[in-house]
């Protein structure tokens, strides 16, 4: 059996060979491209149920899916060992690449419309402020998950294709969504209160 | 290595924030001249960010292009999507021109980012 190193290298085990990752899970994609068309129909028909029904599953998703995975998978995967921990990841980061992107996708394309059926993007409207810090609050989200997190989770998913993964190098990227977590999450929060205030106006 | 990601990221600040400042005016225009300066600075940062990965010389560019070319296509769907509410919405003139070049370069902005961050650890051979 072969020893681990010191080095920054993941020693290979002389087990059976680690199956490929694949990056984008290809049997997901007839959803993506059907929620994709969904969207599109709503928008372009002002189709109320379907802007609603798009803004708060995909937000719900998003907002459910990320402080989930901040306060509860995080904490866990911290405490496994090494192997599990690149086990699990191993599957559940493909997984994230396609359902976070669909899930915003569907959350923004269909909030504008939302906001502007509700009349709160008139100038007028006691909700247009919060409108306006809910605006900033998913900026700063989308910022960081499209310009931190998902090139980090991509490029995490591809050394651990590699034969010999950097061990270093993963740790160092996966770092990036502890530091990010606690950013997101404050967002996250934010556009709860903000929302449901919104809702209730 | 040059910090392409970095740059690439600013700009996309850049176009977040100019699109934030359109869409918290709609439907009245919104200060054209502010956002026309955060259009031009994302633009000036992607430039930046392209003349220095193109000076680089160890590079695994085959992964770069892989990788590129299909977070591109994804993110143009996604781009397309938010220029289609824009345009549905009656946006129209030197506004939805502005909409449509920072969404321009949102699409090529993130995909850069995404397939630096990969191509850097790559084996360049």
């Amino acid at each position: 059996m072969s020893e681990m190193t010191h080095n920054d290298t993941v020693a290979p085990q002389s087990a059976l060979p680690r199956p490929t990752i694949q990056v984008v899970p290809v049997r997901g994609l007839p959803v993506v491209a059907a929620l994709v068309v969904f969207v599109a129909l709503s928008i372009g028909f002002n189709w109320q149920w379907g802007l609603m029904f798009n803004h708060v599953v995909g937000g719900g998703l998003w907002t459910g899916i990320d402080l989930f995975v901040g306060l509860v998978i995080g904490p866990i995967l911290g405490r496994l060992s090494i192997p599990a921990r690149a086990e699990f990841s191993a599957r559940f980061m493909p997984k994230m690449v396609i359902i976070m992107p669909t899930v915003v996708m569907m959350t923004l394309a269909t909030g504008f419309q939302v906001a502007r059926f509700s009349g709160n993007l008139a100038a007028s409207s006691p909700n247009h402020a919060w409108l306006i810090v809910s605006f900033c609050v998913v900026g700063v989200m989308a910022v960081i998950a499209l310009g931190v997190l998902e090139p980090a989770n991509i490029a995490v998913l591809f050394e651990m294709n590699k034969p010999v993964p950097n061990g270093e190098r993963i740790g160092r990227l996966m770092r990036r969504f502890i530091f990010t977590a606690g950013v997101t999450g404050v967002m996250q929060v934010a556009t709860l209160i903000i929302m449901t205030r919104l809702a209730s106006r | 290595m040059p910090p392409v990601g970095w740059l690439s990221s600013g700009a996309l600040a850049c176009v977040v924030v100019g699109g934030i400042l359109l869409a918290s005016y709609a439907p009245r225009v919104a200060p054209l001249a502010t956002a026309t300066t955060l259009l031009v600075a994302a633009a000036a940062l992607m430039l930046i960010a392209g003349t220095l990965l193109a000076r680089i010389r160890e590079f695994a560019w085959s992964t770069f292009v892989r990788v590129f070319k299909w977070a591109l296509l994804a993110y143009v769907v996604t781009a397309g999507m938010i220029e289609f509410a824009f345009a549905h919405d009656h946006t129209r003139g030197t506004s939805l021109v502005i909409v449509t070049l920072m969404l321009v370069i949102f699409a090529l902005s993130v995909p850069t980012t995404i397939a630096f961050t990969v191509a850097r650890y790559a084996d360049p051979g």
